[in-house]
């Protein structure tokens, strides 16, 4: 490695191993680095910035607690406290729209670098839902907010809500993997996949109790996956008590089946991704 | 062909293996489902083949520069994007060994929102590089690109030669097992050109990069390369010493 003084001469060359990642190291500093880009760009030129990840939410959650306050508090007495059980189910439902909104279009957007750059595909979709991810933990500080000012304490099971999380973000990658790769073939699965979660959110008990449908419908509820995930949080942190056996596997079914069906779909079509783009 | 070579893992080795690449050319586009399915359920599904590529075969070693000429429409540029691993052929198989620098279409991502800083650490990353390699050698890089006054600038400000000069900054600041070179220098101003030629030929004489190249400037390419693969319609033609073949393309030509 010898480095010559002139500055405007031919840089000399590097010893080349330290230059490179090996291949296996590479996907994490992209996925790192993307996520980065993103995170930048989504406060650039933005007065409060990062303070809308926190903002969002919370009005969010103003306005719905305002609204449905007066409807649903005299159905039912099994919520302790509404605010918090609102801001819970929102921002893990903003979590999975978020995330797989973005995923689903991640390879559509990303065709400029795949036709160039050979890079491993699934590292577009999986790096749009850990940017969602990185945006949940951030409106975390809206729900501590609400949680000081209501002065609801953290009971042990709190711990808890990290696995819950991991649990959720591995079932939007599944998701994210399978949407991405169906809509480079039909651009229609994104105009369909809007509808789907207007449907899936109103059939989700974001905003009313479970208790308030019909028996026939709560069953059904157990195979929502979204209802267990935000079950799963809510009982940690609102009622302070152990999310249970069945939530717990529930979530962990619906997490790995998810990510199966993904990571299958999208290995068998990757290849073709490139004549659709 | 016939002969066989002994093969390595060596980086910076190509094998190219009988490759053919076809595309469906559909008759009709299909943007929605609806239409494909009322397509497919008429049976009017229709695909004309269109082979790109056939039965190609050859092997660069390592330290070769090859380069590549066709005219328009020959399958060159398929064929770079086959050994980047960009596009996977239809039938055949390509090894590529070591780590490769691709400068097809010099600027390929950038986000044009970014700032060029921003942007040398994002493109790195794709290229495999690690992040204190980056950091060591961020100066040399703008160095050469001579572009130190713009860096903290959005790269949408930056006009397509300063976008290609950043890019072949990055791309060529180390020694890349595999260098491709896809046209890429046919953008900036006539001294950067030079400064790019000049810096592919040190990587050429270096021995330690393989360089594979296009252009449809047939006097620069014999200048870079030792050695020339002549695929006309999909077919090889010919492959030899390049004033050879490049002698033969041009007469070709007329």
């Amino acid at each position: 490695m010898s480095q010559t003084a002139t500055a405007e001469a031919a840089p000399t060359t590097i010893s080349k191993s330290d230059a490179w990642y090996p291949t296996s190291q590479r996907d994490m500093y992209v996925v790192k680095q993307l996520v980065t880009k993103d995170f930048k760009l989504k406060y650039r030129r933005s007065v409060l910035g990062i303070a809308w990840s926190v903002l969002n939410p919370l009005l969010m959650m103003c306005v719905q607690a305002v609204v449905f306050t007066k409807l649903m508090s005299r159905h039912d007495q099994t919520i302790p406290n509404f605010p918090i059980y609102l801001i819970l189910g929102n921002t893990a439902w903003h979590l999975m729209s978020d995330a797989t909104n973005r995923g689903m279009e991640s390879i559509i957007h990303a065709q400029s670098l795949l036709k160039k750059v050979r890079i491993n595909r699934w590292v577009f979709p999986v790096q749009k839902v850990l940017f969602a991810v990185v945006n949940y933990v951030f409106s975390l500080a809206a729900v501590a907010l609400v949680m000081a000012i209501f002065r609801w304490t953290l009971g042990p099971w709190a711990l808890l809500v990290p696995l819950g999380i991991l649990y959720l973000t591995v079932f939007c990658i599944g998701l994210s993997l399978l949407l991405s790769s169906l809509a480079v073939f039909f651009r229609d699965v994104i105009h369909l996949w809007g509808v789907v979660l207007t449907a899936w959110m109103y059939l989700t008990p974001l905003f009313y109790s479970v208790t308030i449908l019909p028996d026939w419908m709560q069953s059904v509820m157990r195979f929502n996956p979204m209802y267990l995930y935000i079950t799963f949080i809510r009982r940690c942190l609102l009622w302070k008590m152990n999310p249970g056996l069945l939530v717990h596997g529930g979530c962990i079914a619906w997490a790995l089946v998810m990510l199966g069906i993904g990571y299958a779909v999208f290995r068998k079509t990757e290849d073709r991704f490139i004549l659709f783009i | 062909m016939g002969n066989e070579i002994i093969r390595t893992n060596e980086p910076g080795t190509i094998y190219v293996d009988d490759v053919t690449m076809t595309f469906n050319i559909a008759k009709e586009q299909f943007n929605s489902l609806k239409e494909y399915f009322i397509a497919m359920t008429r049976h009017e599904l229709k695909f004309k083949p269109f082979h790109a590529l056939k039965n190609i075969s050859f092997s660069v070693e390592k330290g070769e520069s090859v380069g590549l000429v066709g005219t328009n429409g020959s399958g060159k540029s398929t064929m770079l994007k086959i050994i980047a691993g960009v596009l996977s052929p239809s039938e055949g198989k390509v090894t590529v060994n070591g780590n490769i620098a691709p400068l097809i279409e010099l600027g390929a991502g950038f986000d044009r929102e970014l700032t060029a800083r921003e942007n040398i650490y994002l493109n790195g990353a794709l290229l495999g590089y690690r992040k204190e390699f980056i950091d060591e050698n961020f100066g040399r890089i703008v160095e050469f690109a001579e572009l130190q006054k713009f860096m903290d600038m959005p790269l949408k400000n930056y006009s397509s030669g300063m976008v290609a000069r950043i890019a072949f900054s990055i791309a060529t600041i180390t020694e890349p097992d595999l260098l491709i070179v896809d046209e890429a220098l046919s953008v900036g101003d006539k001294f950067f050109r030079e400064k790019c030629e000049a810096r592919i030929s040190e990587l050429v004489n270096s021995k330690n990069v393989t360089v594979l190249f296009v252009s449809h400037n047939v006097e620069q390419m014999k200048r870079v390369c030792e050695r020339c693969i002549w695929i006309e319609k999909g077919d090889m033609r010919m492959d030899g010493p390049s004033d050879v073949v490049a002698e033969a393309y041009s007469n070709m030509k007329r």
